[in-house]
Protein backbone atom coordinates (compact mmCIF):
# COMPACT_ATOMS: atom_id res chain seq x y z
CA UNK A 1 0.00 0.00 0.00
CA UNK A 2 2.22 2.68 -1.30
CA UNK A 3 -1.25 5.24 -1.96
CA UNK A 4 -1.26 8.91 -0.34
CA UNK A 5 -3.72 9.42 2.28
CA UNK A 6 -6.06 11.91 1.26
CA UNK A 7 -8.28 14.47 3.70
CA UNK A 8 -10.08 14.62 1.34
CA UNK A 9 -11.57 11.21 0.81
CA UNK A 10 -12.65 11.33 4.30
CA UNK A 11 -13.97 14.51 3.71
CA UNK A 12 -16.41 13.22 1.25
CA UNK A 13 -17.29 10.22 3.20
CA UNK A 14 -17.65 12.15 6.07
CA UNK A 15 -20.05 14.74 4.66
CA UNK A 16 -22.19 11.46 2.55
CA UNK A 17 -22.93 9.62 5.57
CA UNK A 18 -23.31 12.52 8.45
CA UNK A 19 -25.16 14.42 5.99
CA UNK A 20 -23.26 17.26 6.60
CA UNK A 21 -21.07 19.73 3.90
CA UNK A 22 -17.59 18.84 3.57
CA UNK A 23 -15.51 21.67 3.92
CA UNK A 24 -17.38 21.24 7.61
CA UNK A 25 -15.35 18.43 8.26
CA UNK A 26 -12.33 20.20 9.36
CA UNK A 27 -9.70 18.21 11.82
CA UNK A 28 -11.26 20.54 15.24
CA UNK A 29 -14.65 19.77 14.47
CA UNK A 30 -16.61 17.85 17.37
CA UNK A 31 -18.63 14.81 15.82
CA UNK A 32 -21.44 15.63 18.63
CA UNK A 33 -21.17 19.29 18.85
CA UNK A 34 -20.08 20.45 15.28
CA UNK A 35 -21.31 17.82 13.32
CA UNK A 36 -25.08 16.56 15.18
CA UNK A 37 -23.80 12.92 14.27
CA UNK A 38 -25.39 10.94 17.58
CA UNK A 39 -23.65 7.24 18.51
CA UNK A 40 -25.56 5.67 15.35
CA UNK A 41 -23.85 8.54 13.06
CA UNK A 42 -20.41 8.00 14.51
CA UNK A 43 -20.27 3.85 14.47
CA UNK A 44 -21.73 4.10 10.58
CA UNK A 45 -19.03 6.43 9.70
CA UNK A 46 -16.59 4.65 11.86
CA UNK A 47 -17.59 1.29 9.84
CA UNK A 48 -17.30 3.14 6.40
CA UNK A 49 -13.83 4.25 7.30
CA UNK A 50 -12.88 0.51 8.30
CA UNK A 51 -14.48 -0.95 4.92
CA UNK A 52 -12.41 1.76 2.96
CA UNK A 53 -9.10 1.73 4.55
CA UNK A 54 -9.10 -1.80 5.41
CA UNK A 55 -8.61 -1.24 9.09
CA UNK A 56 -10.16 -2.29 12.33
CA UNK A 57 -10.88 0.12 15.05
CA UNK A 58 -11.13 -1.46 18.81
CA UNK A 59 -13.79 -0.61 21.10
CA UNK A 60 -11.59 1.58 23.64
CA UNK A 61 -10.06 3.76 20.88
CA UNK A 62 -14.10 3.99 19.67
CA UNK A 63 -14.42 5.78 22.88
CA UNK A 64 -11.75 8.03 22.07
CA UNK A 65 -12.96 9.03 19.02
CA UNK A 66 -14.57 12.75 19.85
CA UNK A 67 -13.45 14.72 17.09
CA UNK A 68 -12.66 14.42 12.96
CA UNK A 69 -8.81 14.71 14.21
CA UNK A 70 -9.24 11.85 16.30
CA UNK A 71 -10.55 9.60 13.48
CA UNK A 72 -7.89 11.01 10.77
CA UNK A 73 -5.01 10.56 13.14
CA UNK A 74 -6.18 6.58 13.19
CA UNK A 75 -6.40 6.36 10.14
CA UNK A 76 -2.57 7.73 9.50
CA UNK A 77 -1.27 5.80 12.30
CA UNK A 78 -2.51 2.49 10.61
CA UNK A 79 -1.19 3.52 7.15
CA UNK A 80 1.99 4.29 8.62
CA UNK A 81 1.63 1.16 10.27
CA UNK A 82 1.11 -0.72 7.22
CA UNK A 83 3.53 0.80 5.08
CA UNK A 84 6.33 -0.28 7.60
CA UNK A 85 5.39 -4.06 7.04
CA UNK B 1 -52.00 -6.47 -6.84
CA UNK B 2 -51.20 -2.83 -5.19
CA UNK B 3 -47.89 -1.42 -5.58
CA UNK B 4 -47.68 -0.03 -2.14
CA UNK B 5 -44.40 -1.22 -1.97
CA UNK B 6 -43.04 -0.75 -5.57
CA UNK B 7 -39.53 -0.04 -5.87
CA UNK B 8 -38.76 -1.59 -2.30
CA UNK B 9 -36.57 -4.57 -1.98
CA UNK B 10 -37.40 -7.31 0.51
CA UNK B 11 -35.79 -10.57 1.55
CA UNK B 12 -37.47 -13.18 3.28
CA UNK B 13 -35.03 -15.77 5.22
CA UNK B 14 -36.51 -19.29 4.36
CA UNK B 15 -38.57 -17.46 1.81
CA UNK B 16 -39.43 -20.76 -0.05
CA UNK B 17 -41.70 -22.94 1.70
CA UNK B 18 -44.29 -22.81 4.73
CA UNK B 19 -45.69 -19.37 6.29
CA UNK B 20 -41.94 -17.80 4.60
CA UNK B 21 -43.57 -18.63 1.64
CA UNK B 22 -46.78 -16.78 1.93
CA UNK B 23 -44.93 -13.88 3.19
CA UNK B 24 -42.86 -14.10 -0.03
CA UNK B 25 -45.89 -13.63 -2.02
CA UNK B 26 -47.44 -11.17 0.43
CA UNK B 27 -44.81 -8.51 -0.40
CA UNK B 28 -44.51 -9.35 -3.84
CA UNK B 29 -48.24 -8.70 -4.21
CA UNK B 30 -47.79 -5.17 -2.83
CA UNK B 31 -44.74 -4.29 -5.38
CA UNK B 32 -42.21 -5.63 -3.50
CA UNK B 33 -39.24 -7.36 -5.83
CA UNK B 34 -38.69 -10.30 -3.39
CA UNK B 35 -35.43 -12.11 -2.75
CA UNK B 36 -36.53 -15.85 -1.53
CA UNK B 37 -33.54 -16.78 0.73
CA UNK B 38 -33.45 -20.60 1.19
CA UNK B 39 -30.75 -23.06 2.63
CA UNK B 40 -31.36 -26.28 1.31
CA UNK B 41 -34.53 -26.84 -0.92
CA UNK B 42 -33.67 -25.21 -3.95
CA UNK B 43 -36.71 -26.25 -5.89
CA UNK B 44 -39.50 -24.90 -3.16
CA UNK B 45 -37.49 -21.29 -3.34
CA UNK B 46 -36.81 -21.47 -7.15
CA UNK B 47 -40.90 -22.24 -7.92
CA UNK B 48 -41.92 -19.78 -5.34
CA UNK B 49 -39.28 -17.05 -6.45
CA UNK B 50 -40.48 -17.96 -10.50
CA UNK B 51 -44.06 -17.75 -9.33
CA UNK B 52 -43.45 -14.26 -7.87
CA UNK B 53 -41.07 -12.74 -10.35
CA UNK B 54 -38.50 -12.77 -7.63
CA UNK B 55 -34.90 -14.19 -7.20
CA UNK B 56 -33.96 -17.51 -5.05
CA UNK B 57 -31.02 -16.60 -3.29
CA UNK B 58 -29.26 -19.67 -1.38
CA UNK B 59 -27.25 -19.13 2.17
CA UNK B 60 -27.34 -20.44 5.32
CA UNK B 61 -28.33 -17.57 7.38
CA UNK B 62 -26.58 -18.98 10.65
CA UNK B 63 -23.43 -18.42 9.11
CA UNK B 64 -22.35 -14.14 9.52
CA UNK B 65 -19.47 -14.09 7.08
CA UNK B 66 -22.04 -16.14 4.09
CA UNK B 67 -24.74 -13.47 5.41
CA UNK B 68 -22.49 -10.63 4.46
CA UNK B 69 -21.63 -11.62 1.03
CA UNK B 70 -25.59 -12.53 0.53
CA UNK B 71 -26.83 -9.02 1.22
CA UNK B 72 -23.41 -7.61 -0.68
CA UNK B 73 -24.59 -9.33 -3.67
CA UNK B 74 -28.76 -8.34 -2.94
CA UNK B 75 -27.32 -4.63 -2.90
CA UNK B 76 -29.86 -2.93 -1.07
CA UNK B 77 -32.47 -4.13 1.22
CA UNK B 78 -35.40 -2.50 2.70
CA UNK B 79 -37.64 -5.19 3.82
CA UNK B 80 -36.10 -7.64 5.66
CA UNK B 81 -38.60 -10.61 7.04
CA UNK B 82 -36.22 -12.93 9.38
CA UNK B 83 -38.61 -15.97 8.67
CA UNK B 84 -35.89 -18.56 8.94
CA UNK B 85 -36.71 -21.72 11.41
CA UNK B 86 -35.90 -24.74 12.91
CA UNK B 87 -37.49 -26.43 15.34
CA UNK B 88 -35.72 -29.92 17.33
CA UNK B 89 -38.55 -30.88 20.60
CA UNK B 90 -37.29 -32.74 23.25
CA UNK B 91 -37.69 -32.43 26.88
CA UNK B 92 -35.14 -31.07 28.34
CA UNK B 93 -33.38 -33.88 30.36
CA UNK B 94 -33.00 -35.38 26.78
CA UNK B 95 -31.86 -32.28 24.97
CA UNK B 96 -28.41 -32.11 24.07
CA UNK B 97 -26.32 -29.13 24.06
CA UNK B 98 -25.83 -29.49 20.34
CA UNK B 99 -29.92 -29.38 20.40
CA UNK B 100 -29.43 -26.26 21.91
CA UNK B 101 -27.11 -24.80 20.24
CA UNK B 102 -28.64 -25.38 16.66
CA UNK B 103 -31.62 -23.99 17.21
CA UNK B 104 -30.77 -20.93 18.66
CA UNK B 105 -27.75 -20.37 16.03
CA UNK B 106 -30.68 -20.87 13.47
CA UNK B 107 -33.71 -19.16 15.32
CA UNK B 108 -32.25 -16.20 16.61
CA UNK B 109 -28.12 -15.61 15.64
CA UNK B 110 -29.35 -15.59 12.15
CA UNK B 111 -31.08 -12.53 12.81
CA UNK B 112 -28.88 -10.91 14.20
CA UNK B 113 -26.87 -11.69 11.14
CA UNK B 114 -28.78 -10.51 8.29
CA UNK B 115 -30.48 -7.45 10.40
CA UNK B 116 -26.73 -6.35 10.80
CA UNK B 117 -25.61 -6.73 7.53
CA UNK B 118 -28.53 -5.42 6.04
CA UNK B 119 -28.32 -2.36 8.28
CA UNK B 120 -24.92 -2.06 7.52
CA UNK B 121 -25.49 -2.76 3.84
CA UNK B 122 -27.42 0.12 3.62
CA UNK B 123 -31.05 0.51 5.11
CA UNK B 124 -29.23 2.96 7.76
CA UNK B 125 -28.50 5.84 4.86
CA UNK B 126 -31.73 5.09 3.08
CA UNK B 127 -33.55 5.95 6.11
CA UNK B 128 -36.04 3.77 5.50
CA UNK B 129 -36.47 0.65 6.52
CA UNK B 130 -38.65 -2.24 7.61
CA UNK B 131 -37.68 -4.86 9.89
CA UNK B 132 -39.85 -7.81 11.04
CA UNK B 133 -38.87 -10.92 13.15
CA UNK B 134 -40.98 -14.00 13.14
CA UNK B 135 -41.17 -15.02 16.74
CA UNK B 136 -44.05 -17.48 18.28
CA UNK B 137 -46.41 -17.64 21.13
CA UNK B 138 -44.47 -20.24 22.25
CA UNK B 139 -41.89 -17.91 22.96
CA UNK B 140 -44.23 -15.64 25.02
CA UNK B 141 -46.42 -18.58 26.43
CA UNK B 142 -43.16 -21.38 26.62
CA UNK B 143 -44.29 -25.16 25.87
CA UNK B 144 -42.84 -28.20 26.94
CA UNK B 145 -40.43 -29.83 24.70
CA UNK B 146 -39.42 -26.63 22.99
CA UNK B 147 -36.85 -25.04 25.91
CA UNK B 148 -34.50 -23.88 22.78
CA UNK B 149 -37.13 -22.89 20.43
CA UNK B 150 -38.77 -20.84 23.17
CA UNK B 151 -35.78 -18.94 24.46
CA UNK B 152 -34.86 -18.66 20.78
CA UNK B 153 -38.43 -16.81 19.88
CA UNK B 154 -38.29 -14.58 23.28
CA UNK B 155 -34.99 -13.68 22.31
CA UNK B 156 -36.14 -12.46 19.08
CA UNK B 157 -38.66 -10.56 20.85
CA UNK B 158 -36.33 -8.61 22.95
CA UNK B 159 -34.09 -8.05 20.29
CA UNK B 160 -36.49 -6.82 18.35
CA UNK B 161 -37.05 -4.22 20.82
CA UNK B 162 -33.39 -3.29 21.52
CA UNK B 163 -33.36 -2.64 17.61
CA UNK B 164 -36.16 -0.49 17.11
CA UNK B 165 -34.87 1.96 19.72
CA UNK B 166 -31.27 1.65 17.73
CA UNK B 167 -32.77 2.17 14.75
CA UNK B 168 -35.90 4.54 15.16
CA UNK B 169 -34.22 7.77 13.94
CA UNK B 170 -33.41 6.45 10.83
CA UNK B 171 -36.85 5.59 9.85
CA UNK B 172 -36.97 2.01 10.40
CA UNK B 173 -39.72 0.49 11.96
CA UNK B 174 -38.52 -3.10 14.02
CA UNK B 175 -41.44 -5.62 15.19
CA UNK B 176 -41.89 -8.99 15.69
CA UNK B 177 -45.14 -10.99 14.48
CA UNK B 178 -45.57 -14.59 17.20
CA UNK B 179 -48.02 -16.95 15.32
CA UNK B 180 -49.76 -19.67 17.07
CA UNK B 181 -49.94 -22.93 15.66
CA UNK B 182 -49.83 -23.43 12.41
CA UNK B 183 -49.81 -26.31 9.62
CA UNK B 184 -46.66 -26.51 7.64
CA UNK B 185 -43.71 -28.61 7.71
CA UNK B 186 -42.14 -27.62 10.33
CA UNK B 187 -44.47 -28.49 12.57
CA UNK B 188 -46.32 -30.81 10.47
CA UNK B 189 -43.90 -33.59 12.52
CA UNK B 190 -45.76 -32.52 16.02
CA UNK B 191 -49.44 -31.37 15.69
CA UNK B 192 -51.60 -34.38 15.21
CA UNK B 193 -55.24 -33.73 13.43
CA UNK B 194 -56.21 -34.85 16.76
CA UNK B 195 -53.85 -31.76 18.74
CA UNK B 196 -55.11 -29.26 16.11
CA UNK B 197 -58.87 -30.26 17.08
CA UNK B 198 -58.45 -29.88 20.24
CA UNK B 199 -56.15 -26.20 19.77
CA UNK B 200 -59.62 -24.95 17.87
CA UNK B 201 -61.59 -25.96 20.39
CA UNK B 202 -59.82 -23.01 22.59
CA UNK B 203 -59.16 -20.67 19.59
CA UNK B 204 -61.73 -17.83 19.96
CA UNK B 205 -62.20 -17.89 16.10
CA UNK B 206 -62.69 -21.60 16.29
CA UNK B 207 -60.20 -22.21 13.47
CA UNK B 208 -57.02 -23.29 12.44
CA UNK B 209 -54.50 -20.79 11.29
CA UNK B 210 -52.90 -20.40 8.05
CA UNK B 211 -49.78 -19.16 6.55
CA UNK B 212 -51.38 -16.68 4.55
CA UNK B 213 -53.22 -14.74 8.35
CA UNK B 214 -49.75 -14.70 9.33
CA UNK B 215 -48.31 -13.24 6.43
CA UNK B 216 -51.10 -10.67 6.00
CA UNK B 217 -49.77 -9.51 9.33
CA UNK B 218 -46.37 -9.33 8.00
CA UNK B 219 -47.73 -7.54 4.85
CA UNK B 220 -49.23 -4.56 6.97
CA UNK B 221 -46.40 -4.37 8.95
CA UNK B 222 -44.53 -3.42 6.44
CA UNK B 223 -46.53 -1.45 4.91
CA UNK B 224 -46.31 2.11 4.31
CA UNK B 225 -49.40 2.62 6.47
CA UNK B 226 -47.26 1.05 9.56
CA UNK B 227 -44.29 4.00 9.56
CA UNK B 228 -45.73 4.12 13.35
CA UNK B 229 -45.70 0.76 14.67
CA UNK B 230 -42.18 -0.38 15.90
CA UNK B 231 -40.74 -2.74 18.90
CA UNK B 232 -44.76 -4.30 18.72
CA UNK B 233 -44.67 -8.01 18.86
CA UNK B 234 -47.92 -8.79 16.81
CA UNK B 235 -49.35 -12.03 17.96
CA UNK B 236 -51.86 -13.67 15.16
CA UNK B 237 -53.15 -16.70 16.65
CA UNK B 238 -57.02 -16.38 16.44
CA UNK B 239 -56.76 -15.80 20.28
CA UNK B 240 -55.56 -18.66 21.64
CA UNK B 241 -52.98 -17.25 23.81
CA UNK B 242 -55.06 -15.15 25.69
Amino acid sequence: MSKQLDFKELQQLAAEILGVDATNVQLDKSFAKDLAADSLDLVELIAAVEDKYDVELSEERLETMKKIGDLWTFIEEEHSRKQAV
Amino acid sequence: MTSELAERVALVTGGGKGIGAAISRALSGMGATVHVNYRSDSAAAEQVAHEIGGRAVRCDVSDGTAVEAMIKAIGRVDILVNNAGAVRDKLLLRMTEADWNDIIATDLTAAFHTTKATLAGGMLRNRWGRIVNMSSVVGITGNPGQANYAAAKAGLIGFTKAIAKEVGSRGITVNAVAPGYVRTELTGKSLTDEMVAELVRFTPLQREGTPEDVAAAVAFLCSPGAGFITAHTLVVDGGLSV
